[in-house]
């Protein structure tokens, strides 16, 4: 019997783990060890941070749908790797610490045969002053929509904003708190569900909507932006994002680092060096990601973690790592099977594994500060690298590692889906539904925009939101392992 | 006289940092919000996602 740990429960964990047990079987064991009680579909926590759905809503419990599957479920967090075992055992093994199942605080060593990092991201709040607490929690000056309790405090904070604004005029700011962050496309969906309230509330003529971001240009997203299909045009993402603003009266710094938050006000820098202040009433700032800060070490105790590890803490894989400048990237930098090179038996997906460069073309200020998005890895991406690490997996363990067929996903092959909300209803506000097609741009397939334009499309429009209420309670019953959860495409 | 007002899609032209945008009109407004169409590209974006997704795979 061989056992997979997968560390993480997220979207690539959670899809990892359930196929590999599916396909393993109760021959082999599967062990998911994260720190959460729950699932939680984030796409939707956008709609849990203006009130129209409940946090209970987007989250559901991971224990009954471990044991309905047969998956050994540990609610506690991964805390160092040993892939080299220790004294006395060649067997590698996992560290986890206890976060709940009344083993609060315990600690225990897991042996693995195969190991799935899919520990997801590290909300580093605290790598702006004044964004976190300094313990690594949000701080008290801003909000996010990053998890369910963030998004329903930033509710409750908005509506109070909602309520000033019936007599006074407030500012609000949304954005990303840090010059290096991704995920544009949750507080780019935040800003206009927030503006569309508040017209639904009356007080959109009290209310000063603001966009900061990193980004050198509106629509970039951490992809470099895309050129799609609009109306029978190829257009930029930029003169598409700057319609939706300009549309909805939402003016926007871009370019921006934010370098310190403190109540009501941040501070930033532009990529002209320049300085700046931005007064606020309720921002909601997207703070930086990095890796959740394992530990790796080797069988005499020696500290690995730069081996296996890369700088911001996501796991090396096979993707080229190899320094190169902007001019000299390719889509075949980036990883194919997420299989560490030093250790096969590892794996890393989602966010978990370490790209081998940003996409966007790097930007820094003459001071020399960086400024520039990270690379995007949202659900679909996350979900389809999960379930080709499982299927490597199990080919491992089913035929052994020397005659395994080891899957590939590389995001230089792969689209992702978006829909960004502008409110929920069936009957009004909008949505901006857009596909990219692949996610990292390949200009050697596709010389003119480094992506297959019939494929990479913008639309807004009633549809969006149509599928965008589809896709959260389609995931939400894959998630679930509802019958026929396989047939549905990750 | 009576005040001449712009028309509402010209009104956020007026402000520098929207001027050398796109802003839809009337009737593109009125399309993403007209159930008949919407549901026709509903089936439309609905069939070039399920490519993209077969692709991806």
């Amino acid at each position: 019997m061989a056992r997979l740990i997968v560390m993480g429960g997220g979207v690539s964990g959670h899809t990892t783990a359930t196929f590999a047990k599916k396909w393993l079987g109760d021959e082999h064991e599967v062990v998911v060890v994260t720190p959460n009680a729950n699932w939680n579909w984030i796409p939707s926590n956008i709609w849990v941070g203006v009130g129209q759905m409940k946090k209970e809503d987007v989250i559901f419990p991971l224990a009954p749908v471990y044991e309905k599957a047969g998956i050994d479920y540990r609610q506690a967090l991964a805390v160092s790797i040993h892939p080299d075992g220790k004294d006395g055992s060649d067997k590698p093994y996992i560290t986890i610490k206890y976060t709940g199942q009344g083993k609060e605080g315990q600690t225990e060593e897991l042996e693995y045969d195969y190991l799935v990092n899919a520990t997801g991201p590290k909300l580093n709040f605290d790598a702006t002053p004044g964004l976190g607490d300094g313990n690594g929690q949000i701080g008290p000056h801003t909000v996010s929509v990053c998890t369910a309790d963030h998004a329903a405090h930033a509710h409750s904070e908005l509506m109070n904003i909602f309520e000033k604004a019936k007599t006074e005029k407030q500012k609000i700011l949304v954005g990303t708190g840090h010059g290096m962050c991704t995920c544009q496309g949750a507080a780019f969906e935040y800003i206009f569900n927030i503006e569309h309230e508040a017209k639904k509330a009356g007080v959109r003529d009290n209310l000063e909507i603001k966009w900061i971001s990193n980004e050198s240009f509106l629509g970039d997203f951490g992809m470099g932006g895309l050129h799609m299909k609009v109306g029978g045009y190829v257009v930029s993402s930029k003169l598409f994002a700057e319609s939706l603003y300009s549309e909805r009266n939402v003016p926007w710094i871009i370019g921006a680092h934010v370098n310190k938050v403190e109540e009501g006000k941040v501070h930033y820098e532009l990529l002209d060096g320049t300085m700046g202040e931005e007064e606020f009433d309720f921002a909601m700032l997207i703070p930086p990601f990095s890796g959740v800060g394992l530990k790796a070490y080797g069988k005499g105790g020696e500290d690995i973690t730069d081996k296996v590890f890369a700088p911001n803490g996501f796991m090396k894989v096979d993707a080229d790592y190899t320094a190169k400048p902007y001019e000299e990237w390719k889509a075949s930098d980036w990883p194919r099977t997420y299989q560490n090179p030093d250790y096969k038996n590892i794996f890393a997906a989602g966010i978990a594994f370490a790209p081998p460069h940003i996409i966007s073309k790097p930007m820094k200020s003459p001071n020399g500060t960086p400024i520039n998005p990270t690379p995007p890895r949202t659900g679909m991406p996350s979900g389809i690298i999960g379930k080709a690490v499982a299927e490597s997996v199990t080919s491992m363990i089913k035929d052994g590692p020397e005659s395994a067929h080891i899957h590939e996903a590389s995001m230089a092959e792969m689209g992702a889906a978006c829909v960004a909300s502008a409110g929920k209803g069936i009957f009004d506000g909008q949505a901006a539904a857009m596909t990219v097609y692949p996610v990292v741009p390949d200009f050697e397939k596709y010389p003119g925009t480094g992506r297959d334009t019939d494929y990479t499309f913008g639309e807004i429009g009633l549809a969006g939101h149509w599928i965008k209420h589809i896709l959260h309670h389609l995931f939400i019953y894959k998630a679930k392992l509802k019958p026929g959860w396989t047939l549905i495409p990750e | 006289m009576a005040d001449i007002k712009a028309k509402e899609e010209e009104l956020n032209f007026t402000k520098e940092q929207f001027n050398l945008t796109m802003i839809p009109g009337k009737f593109a407004r009125f399309l993403r919000n007209c159930v008949i169409y919407q549901f026709i590209r509903f089936l439309i974006i609905n069939l070039k996602m399920i490519i993209v997704v077969r692709k991806s795979h």
